[in-house]
């Protein structure tokens, strides 16, 4: 709903896209619990996911989420983007295993690593997981391993980030590594890339246009309510 | 006779009998009946709708946002109203918020086993109405009777947003009712437990029956007291509170959680703002000390309100 909350937690929960909260760690439990609505309506074949990064792996829902999960055996596939900071924390003070699949094995869920600038390979892993989960397999637990190449924000310069690791693989740009893999195996050409490129460009920036044109939000006509049972609202209350 | 542990699992086992989206959540549930068997035989009765949890609030309570969102009635148990806090991020910021933020209404209910009982100690004790009620999006029950325990849980199910029902420990055997009620009043309704014409009693909860003694012992002083319970503190009935103080002149108002920012802080500031002219002295208020609740069955007599101490209070205002 326009001017409730930012741009990014967007999402539609009744065709099962949930809106995340800024607790990522807390939509684990929300898809799970999704999930375990939709076989207690004897859907089957159904798959739920969740994506988060390294530093949501330290949350308290993290874990209550995924274990909760693995108990129920729900076909959920929950996705780490492991880009190596939290917003400037890196991993080294995020956790101390050796690798951050080992927190799933101590839950019982499959886990699964993938290099996350590679494309193809995270296709593979996670279609794999996805028909894994779907077909009764459990929770399954996929990291991908990339460097974040930008700020946490836009405020964010992130000149914290280790030269070192800009300069690894980790640091692969991802959409370069995709376009160079397409050209080589002359599945697209340059040009044709590059007009991919202007076609989503322009749509983009003509949504972000048609947007901009948008009304802003008028207090004094804009209904907003915590309550979707209005008669029970208090926020007249409000000197 | 009924007791009101029995109604809470009369209104259960009504609800999922009566509508295939409810079904039940929470530690300790199922076959074990629940720990203080508010759940008895429902698991047998229900198959696979009366489901035992991890010791994990934070996913009970975000399990059943997510049912709720895919349709479905989820009521979940936290064991203790003070264990809620380990799910306090999903109810406030996810459950609470879920409405505002979508459209998608988050219709669940959180049951609380709530409020002190002897030997009881600070994590086994709490009243947390106040601390959900100050969050914007959640609607706070305190059932006080073996009716509303009854009513008050069907009617948390059948509302679209997130319930925090605080269902009172020391009442679950103490108190008992002759039948379950075929009426109830709406929700956010207050309720006027007793009559009375020298001063008004505002309270929720087992400390009803604490201001309905005090009350009794008033009658051989010659007064009269009106007892008003408020059933839900949010939404609150102010206009019952100030048609009771237009009669009486004088109000105290008795909440058997901590002074700061409580329920009955909420009481004064509603009837001191809206009401100031109807009072013929000032409002005042007893709550427990702001002390976490004592183990010792003495200490635990002293920390909380009781009628002695209700009656003295409400004493020192007719006196004022």
């Amino acid at each position: 709903m326009r001017g409730r909350d930012g741009n990014i937690h967007r999402g539609r929960p009744r065709e099962g896209y949930q809106a995340m909260i800024s607790h990522l760690g807390a939509m684990i439990p929300v898809v799970a619990g999704a999930l375990l609505a939709r076989r207690m309506k004897g859907e089957t074949g159904v798959v739920g996911a969740t994506c988060l990064g390294d530093g949501g792996t330290s949350t308290g829902a993290f874990h209550e989420g995924l274990n909760a999960a693995a108990v129920e055996k729900l076909p959920l596939v929950l996705v780490i983007a492991n880009n190596q900071y939290a917003y400037s924390t890196p991993g080294s003070r995020q956790y101390a295993c050796a690798n951050l699949i080992d927190k799933a094995i101590g839950y019982g869920v499959p886990a699964h690593e993938v290099d996350g600038t590679d494309l193809q390979a995270c296709l593979q892993v996670l279609g794999e997981a996805v028909q894994t989960a779907r077909n009764g397999g459990g929770p399954q637990f996929v990291v991908g391993s990339l460097l974040r190449l930008v700020g946490h924000g836009e405020h964010d310069d992130n000149q914290y980030v280790d030269p070192a690791l800009k300069a690894s693989p980790l640091g692969r740009d991802c959409l370069a590594v995709s376009e160079a893999f397409l050209i080589e195996k002359h599945w697209a050409t340059g040009e044709e890339i590059a007009g991919w490129r202007i076609e989503a460009k322009t749509e983009v920036d003509a949504t972000a246009a048609k947007v901009q044109r948008e009304p802003s939000p008028d207090p004094a006509d804009e209904e907003w309510s915590a309550l979707s049972e209005r008669q029970f609202g208090e926020e007249i209350y409000r000197s | 006779m009924i007791s009101y542990l029995q109604a809470l699992n009369a209104a259960l086992d009504k609800l999922l009998a009566d509508d295939p989206r409810v079904f039940l959540y929470g530690q300790d549930i199922g076959a074990f009946g629940g720990a203080f068997k508010v759940t008895k035989n429902l698991a047998d009765r229900y198959p696979g709708r009366v489901l035992d949890a991890p010791l994990s609030e934070d996913a009970i309570i975000g399990m059943a946002i997510g049912a709720a969102i895919e349709g479905m009635r989820p009521v979940v148990e936290m064991q203790f109203a003070d264990f809620s806090t380990c799910g306090f991020n999903q109810i406030v910021n996810q459950a609470a918020t879920l409405f505002y933020r979508t459209e998608v209404s988050c219709p669940i209910v959180v049951r609380l086993p709530s409020g002190g009982t002897p030997g009881g100690g600070p994590f086994h004790s709490q009243s947390m109405e106040a601390l959900y009620a100050h969050y914007p999006g959640l609607i706070v029950m305190t059932p006080g009777t073996v009716e509303d325990a009854y009513s008050m849980l069907l009617e948390a199910v059948a509302i679209d947003d997130p319930v925090i029902f605080c269902e009172h420990k020391f009442l679950y055997n103490h108190l008992k009712a002759e039948s379950l009620p075929d009426v109830a009043l709406p929700v956010g309704k207050a309720r006027i437990a007793r009559s009375g014409r020298d001063a008004t009693i505002v309270t929720h909860g087992a400390m009803v029956h604490e201001s309905l003694a005090a009350a009794e012992e008033l009658v051989e002083d010659g007064y009269e007291i009106e007892v008003v319970d408020l059933r839900t503190v949010k939404p609150i009935d102010t206009d019952t509170l100030l048609a009771s103080v237009a009669r009486t002149g004088r109000m105290l108002c008795v909440s058997e959680s901590w002074p700061w920012g409580g329920v009955a802080a909420e009481v004064l500031a509603r009837v001191s703002t809206e009401g100031f002219g109807l009072l013929d002295v000032p409002a005042q208020r007893l709550n427990a000390r702001d002390t976490p609740v004592p183990y010792h069955p003495d200490l635990w007599t002293a920390h909380r309100p009781t009628a002695d101490a209700i009656a003295a209070s409400t004493r020192h205002l007719l006196e004022m």
